[in-house]
């Protein structure tokens, strides 16, 4: 019997082989299966809402059904409330993020503010929403701008806030120890050396807040509610794009459907963009 | 233990009954030590005897961190600065300290050298100038950065970083200068300019010296002190420690048949 011997070493080594074509073919497999809708969405998007997209688009108010208009006081509406929900809830988000990985990352209040950040952070939306609706809208009688700026930020903030503790935890310690050894104070120390040290990350974590408010519509479909007419008083029920797009999407007409995908796409597009400017931003770090 | 006080010089940093805490941790065990002003002093010893601590201690950096603590005094100029109730920042730009890692600031070369010197003194634009290139000269960069002062600090090599780090320590004009083993990320030629610059600072500065390396210490230390297990074993000339010491842990240490 001259059976050919095979080196124990070998089979095990092939086993190896086996199992690493496999792992690699069942991740390459499930990254397919997302990609496949992701790029259906897209495409689709793209088909349904290219078509709608045209000057008077951006220019004149969503109209009645079947009558001609565009998405003007949306975009106006989600620009404005989605900048001023920003501008409330970044500081706020990275003030308290300064706070839990610089002055008391192991204090009795920084587990509870992070243990209720999370809690925050993965609260539905529409929770928010309602939370505002009883607040403030409730209070005041009226649907309004400001409550869906309120409910927006409350969704940044707890973003912010985790994404600025996380960056500046990535900060060498050696870099504010040479800091410290200068003599600098800590706010000085914080201000120009850890901060700036992770600011494209901090600007990212910003970005990806903005994403992710500029397409959430159930909180404000209880604060801000919507608009027919162009208004820029916060004080009154305002239009945005998600609200409209799932008012016009819902109906039977047939331009307002046209022009909820003329929104959609517009939505996928400022996401997208935002996204990609977050990935040029932390390479630009690296 | 008797005071290990190595000679008639005048000392800078006093050290006495020292005992340092990690937690509950016995770091350092009632280290005693006198630093000579304007010399090159040494702390060598095999990793965890503590001589990084001790030094940490001089700028109080150790406060940084709420589980560490220090029983003792530390008498620099005749002030116990472990009671002082002066501003730590104050202390710490007498007491510099350059670390093992290079860490340049996230900005320019000029802002780095210009930050620790606009803590402390509010200089004219010319003033500062002059500051920045003198520090960078000490620091035997000035050649090699002088035509790019406004691109980040962490563009330049490692060495070069580690030398921009020493700069940035000079300009607050200190009067002790902690290094702790600047030299162990760096290439011979750039630890050899390192070397060079220490033994030109003593003019000017006390400079005390945690390294790894023997040879290191002998070539630019004056004095040695030489530590295990967070005891001060011994501390004398740094001729005298290599030549002829008077324990044997120091000896077996030094020529190798230890650590």
């Amino acid at each position: 019997m001259n059976a050919v011997t095979i080196d124990p070493r070998e089979a095990k080594y092939a086993r190896r082989k086996f199992i690493n074509r496999l792992a690699v073919g069942l991740s390459l497999a499930a990254m397919a299966f997302g990609l496949f809708w992701l790029a259906w969405i897209l495409v689709e998007t793209v088909r349904l809402g290219v078509s709608g997209l045209v000057l008077t688009t951006f220019t004149q108010m969503t109209p009645p059904p079947n009558e001609v208009g565009g998405l003007a006081n949306a975009i106006y509406g989600s620009v404005l409330m989605v900048g001023l929900a920003t501008f409330i809830g970044a500081p706020i988000g990275i003030m308290a993020g300064i706070y839990l990985a610089e002055y008391e990352p192991f204090g009795w209040l920084a587990s509870v503010t992070r243990f209720v950040n999370d809690i925050l952070l993965s609260a539905p939306s529409i929770v928010i929403g309602l939370f505002i609706y009883a607040v403030v809208v409730a209070r005041f009688k009226t649907f309004s701008g400001w409550a869906g700026v309120l409910a927006l930020a409350l969704i940044v903030i707890p973003v912010v806030i985790r994404t600025t503790e996380n960056m500046l935890q990535l900060v060498p310690p050696g870099l504010r120890e040479a800091a410290y050894a200068l003599g600098a104070p800590k706010w000085k120390v914080i201000l120009s050396i850890t901060m700036k040290a992770a600011r494209a990350g901090v600007i990212t974590g910003i970005l990806l807040a903005v994403a992710r408010i500029a397409g959430e519509t159930a909180p404000l479909l209880f604060t801000a509610l919507s608009n027919q007419f162009w208004t820029s008083n916060l004080g009154e029920p305002m239009a945005s794009l998600p609200v409209t797009i799932f008012k016009f999407a819902m109906s039977p007409y047939e331009n307002w459907q046209q022009l909820a995908w003329a929104g959609v796409f517009l939505i996928t597009v400022a996401v997208l963009g935002l996204n990609i400017l977050a990935r040029v931003l932390t390479r630009h770090k690296n | 233990m008797e005071t290990l006080t190595p000679t008639r010089e005048k000392s800078k940093i006093s050290v006495k009954d020292l005992n340092f805490y990690y937690g509950k941790f016995h770091a350092l065990k009632g280290i005693n030590l006198e630093i000579p002003e304007n010399k090159v002093t040494a702390f060598i010893g095999p990793s965890g005897c503590g001589k990084s601590t001790l030094l940490r201690v001089f700028n109080r950096m150790f406060e940084l961190y709420p589980e560490q603590r220090a029983e003792g005094q530390i008498v620099l100029d005749g002030e116990d600065l472990l009671t002082s109730r002066k501003d730590v920042a104050i202390l710490r730009a007498k007491v510099g300290m350059v670390f093992q890692k290079p860490t340049p600031f996230p900005m320019s070369i000029y802002d780095n050298i210009a930050f620790g010197v606009k803590l402390f003194e509010n200089l004219s634009a010319t003033d500062m100038d002059e500051r920045v290139e003198w520090a960078l000269r000490k620091a035997a960069l000035w050649g090699e950065v002088k035509d790019k002062l406004r691109q980040g600090g962490s563009s330049l090599s490692g060495g070069q970083q580690q030398r921009l780090c020493i700069a940035r320590g000079i300009a607050i004009k200190p009067e002790v200068l902690l290094l702790d083993e600047p030299c162990s990320a760096l290439d011979p030629i750039s630890t050899a300019k390192v070397e060079e610059l220490i033994v030109e600072l003593k003019r000017d500065y006390t400079v005390v010296i945690v390294t790894h390396n023997m040879q290191q210490a002998a070539r630019c230390s004056d004095y040695t002190a030489y530590m295990y297990l967070g005891d001060l074993i011994e501390f004398g000339s740094t001729e005298q420690m290599f030549f002829k010491p008077t324990r044997k842990e120091t000896e077996d240490y030094i020529t190798g048949r230890f650590g």
